[in-house]
């Protein structure tokens, strides 16, 4: 005992070790009301784990060459031990890391986790998902299949449309006249060293962020407001051990519906894993259907829905962009949903609804009542945002309480 | 809000409206490991001459499907590979091609990018059509490069089409059944014999194809079990140990 | 926040059970990650058994066949050849070939090989895995005048004669591995399956 003590002191005078413990760990203070939505920030973490880990060991035996790529997953999926079960836990790992992330982001707009002081938390998160998308749509290159050809074909198509320089930059994305080796080579070197080394920077970023002001809760209340004598939060508790055994039971649902997919349903139905991609990339030959992955799909409705191609790839990217400003759109006098006007409560409702129904949409074929309906769920997704500034301050709030809500059980 | 509820009642409607082809059900059966090797000798005495399977290794097959090194060499490896080797064809590629138009496509995958349901209909759908190359058509792949190669065991059929008018008042020939042909001198009892042992036949080729696309499928299911048992038991003591510490608050 | 209601044994118990658990399938996860890195199914088949003919061999000669990705060494000796063999046993490590590993129970003998005519060996230094040159009696050296023909290391020094029987006081441990190997035929020998073997 006295050993370890020793070696800890020792540490301590030449590296922050039990600072840094206590810090984020033992004496970091979390809300004691946090319930089920508060699950998804340390799942996303774990996630990210899962998929630097299984990425580096699938990195081993993938071959980031046009001629070989294709061939080479399926060498790992059958000639090496324990390949396919590595390269599914990527693959799923890749789908349950938007479903983590999308939940966690829902939960921010619920409880106004992005408002004041947690602005910066807010950026970061969505850096976070924007370096996730790309680096999703990279790797979504790299098996080499036709819909992994044909979608990066078609997004990088649409650097196409910005005016003027539009066409050079496209051509200077792919590295050659279509999507081609050069492409996939410089993806496949983005996906596994640029966008992990921005991805954890910007993780920690926000982990630091998010300590240094502290966590936000599900009735919107600042625990600092209340502290004891001792200048602990009345109602906050130690994230160690309180917040990490109930974040342990969450590992734990979560790593079995991750292993019921996983085990029973890699390609989850064509979600996850496409069938066209079973076929090698053929520069010749468009399948059918290009759908892109299913978290992208809202996007990809909103920029369908826009009869012109500069202003479609203009509102796409700002269906991303208006994420970025939302701290400063909401001037609601709470933050909580569950204090939030009737006017806000239903907002977000038609928020949801669009979102998801844009998703679907972004799946199915183009017909003239599908687009109509894009652009009806189009505008409701931007008006969300946009008259937020207005609808914020309608209606009549409820009186939010002194203390967080907590029943102990 | 209410146009936004009948739109989402809509939906469902939609998604119906666009159904495609019907397809028949391969009802198959990756756990029959007589119907996968009567699959395997099936493809490798007809498929393997012209398609590839070259993601997959004769050594895998045999040890998957339990047949013997020996057994592989003499019944379902047409030369002297070793055991080892990946399935590729006999023949060239390159050659096949312009006999038939294109180049065959390997067949590892194709149980995962086609489905079985569309291989079994497939294989049961080609039809009699002197328009084409091969003197055959095929229901769900049109103008198919590739000749009916079990024809002697499902006998010639053709299709019947009927006339249907669209809702705008165009005619669509519309299929309606296959027909036997040339089948005289057989009674309906044999007929019916003989398109049940087809499709008993297409159904382990299917079978087999269903493997080939992915071999570890039911070891990777039986794995699956054993570890969301064993989560299972984790969460229990996490769950409790939970409670244990929130007994604090 | 109060502490009364803790039961601290319960609570040391469920902590073990957990950690434990957890551990043991943090444990079985690794598995797989580790053996994904044994050779893989492609790398097993293109190591399989090389069959090797030797009908055109000459006395003195040495041909080379690839196995596993080594060269795989067979030389034809006489009976001049082997009769030197056994002047080297003093100056030899290991003369008997009693290190077990170095080579298969059938071929521990004076010629360490099944035929006295035939050696076979795997063509990489027991030292620090350079692949030896074959230097004969007959061929301009300076390996001195009692060189009777043997292999000899250019990396680090280390000798070898015409069984593979390392010599005394140079840097390699123990004698050229033997591969495993049997006789098809007269003139044909297949490399990577032990005599007896299917």
């Amino acid at each position: 005992m006295s050993l370890l003590t020793a070696t800890r002191d020792w540490i301590d005078d030449r590296f922050p070790l039990t600072k840094m413990w206590e810090d984020h760990l033992s004496k970091y203070y979390a809300p004691k009301n946090f319930n089920f939505w508060y699950y998804f920030g340390s799942l996303a973490l774990l996630v990210f784990v899962l998929q630097i880990v299984t990425g580096i060991f699938l990195t081993m035996n993938y071959k980031p060459d046009a001629s070989l790529a294709f061939a080479s997953v399926e060498y790992i999926m059958r000639d090496v031990d324990w390949g396919w079960l590595i390269r599914y836990m990527h693959s799923t790992g890749a789908s349950l890391f938007f479903v983590v992330v999308y939940l966690h982001m829902f939960r921010g707009l619920m409880y106004g986790s992005y408002r004041k002081p947690r602005e910066l938390v807010w950026l970061m998160g969505m850096f976070i998902y924007l370096a996730l998308m790309a680096e999703a749509f990279m790797g979504y290159l790299l098996p080499w299949g036709q819909m992994s050809y044909w979608g990066a074909q078609v997004i990088i198509s649409l650097f196409g449309a910005i005016p003027y320089i539009g066409e050079s930059l496209a051509l200077w994305v792919r590295g050659d006249f279509v999507i081609a080796d050069a492409t996939l080579n410089r993806f496949f070197a983005f996906h596994v060293i640029m966008v992990p080394f921005i991805l954890a920077a910007l993780v920690v970023m926000h982990i630091i962020a998010l300590h240094e002001v502290g966590s936000n809760n599900p009735d919107g209340i600042e625990i600092k407001k209340n502290k004891d004598k001792n200048g602990i939060p009345l109602d906050g508790i130690p994230f160690h051990p309180y917040y990490s055994v109930k974040d342990i039971v969450g590992v734990a649902v979560f790593l079995m519906v991750f292993s019921a997919i996983l085990f029973f349903a890699p390609e989850m139905g064509g979600w996850f894993l496409e069938k066209d991609n079973f076929i090698p990339a053929d520069p010749l030959k468009t399948p059918q259907h290009i759908v892109p992955l299913w978290y992208f799909t809202p996007f990809y409705a909103i920029l369908r829905a826009v009869p012109d191609k500069f202003l479609g790839v203009v509102a796409m990217g700002g269906a991303i962009a208006v994420l970025f400003v939302l701290p400063w759109l909401d001037r609601s006098p709470v933050k909580s949903i569950r204090y939030k006007s009737v006017i806000f409560k239903v907002a977000l409702a038609i928020f949801v609804v669009s979102f998801v129904v844009l998703g679907w949409l972004g799946t199915q074929p183009a017909t003239p009542v599908f687009t109509n309906l894009a652009r009806l769920f189009s505008v409701l997704y931007f008006a969300f945002f946009l008259l937020m500034p207005f609808y914020s301050v309608m209606g009549k709030t409820k009186p939010v309480p002194e203390r967080v809500t907590y029943h102990a059980h | 809000m209410r146009l936004l509820l009948s739109l989402l009642t809509l939906l469902p409607a939609l998604v119906l409206a666009s159904g495609g082809e019907q397809l028949m059900h391969a009802d198959n059966n990756l756990s029959d490991s007589d119907s996968l090797k009567r699959g395997a000798k099936i493809f490798v005495d007809n498929c393997l001459s012209c398609h590839s399977a070259s993601f997959m290794r004769f050594s895998r097959m045999g040890q998957d499907l339990g047949i013997s090194d020996k057994e592989l060499l003499s019944d379902y490896m047409h030369g002297n590979d070793k055991v080892g080797s990946p399935m590729n064809t006999a023949v060239d590629k390159a050659a096949v091609a312009t006999f038939f138009g294109v180049v065959p496509p390997d067949l590892s995958v194709v149980a995962r990018s086609r489905g079985v349901d569309w291989l079994y209909t497939y294989l049961l759908s080609f039809y009699v059509d002197n328009s084409t190359n091969t003197g055959m058509n095929n229901l769900v792949f049109k103008d198919v490069g590739m000749p009916h190669v079990l024809w002697e065991q499902q006998g010639l059929q053709k299709a019947v089409f009927k006339t249907e008018k669209d809702a705008d008042g165009n005619e669509h020939p519309v299929f309606e059944k296959f027909e036997p042909v040339n089948a005289k001198g057989l009674s309906q009892t044999e007929l019916d014999k003989k398109a049940e042992n087809y499709q008993t036949t297409v159904r382990d080729l299917v079978n087999f194809l269903a493997y080939l696309g992915e071999p570890i499928k039911t070891y990777r299911q039986a794995l699956g079990v054993k570890i969301l048992i064993f989560l299972a038991i984790f969460f229990v003591f996490a769950y409790l140990l939970k409670k244990e510490y929130w007994k604090d608050i | 926040m109060n502490k009364d209601g803790a039961n601290l044994s319960r609570r040391r118990f469920l902590t073990a059970a957990t950690t434990v658990v957890g551990a043991v399938g943090t444990a079985f996860v690794g598995v797989p990650f580790i053996a994904s890195m044994q050779p893989s199914a492609k790398a097993q088949a293109a190591g399989s058994a090389v069959e090797v003919d030797i009908s055109k061999l000459e006395v003195g000669q040495r041909m080379t066949v690839e196995w596993r990705g080594k060269p795989i060494w067979i030389v034809r000796r006489d009976d001049a050849m082997l009769a030197d063999l056994k002047t080297l046993d003093v100056k030899l490590r290991d003369p008997a070939s009693q290190v077990a590993e170095q080579q298969p129970a059938y071929t521990q003998n004076p010629h360490r090989s099944i035929k006295a005519e035939y050696a076979v060996l795997i063509g990489i230094c027991t030292h620090l895995g350079c692949s030896p040159s074959y230097v004969q009696k007959t061929d301009t050296h300076n390996l001195g005048n009692d060189w009777k023909g043997g292999f000899f290391c250019p990396c680090h020094g280390s000798r070898f004669d015409l069984a593979g029987r390392v010599f005394q006081s140079v840097p390699a441990p123990t004698n050229l591995v033997i591969p495993p190997h049997k006789y098809l035929s007269d003139t044909k020998i297949l490399v990577g399956v032990d005599q007896g073997e299917a």
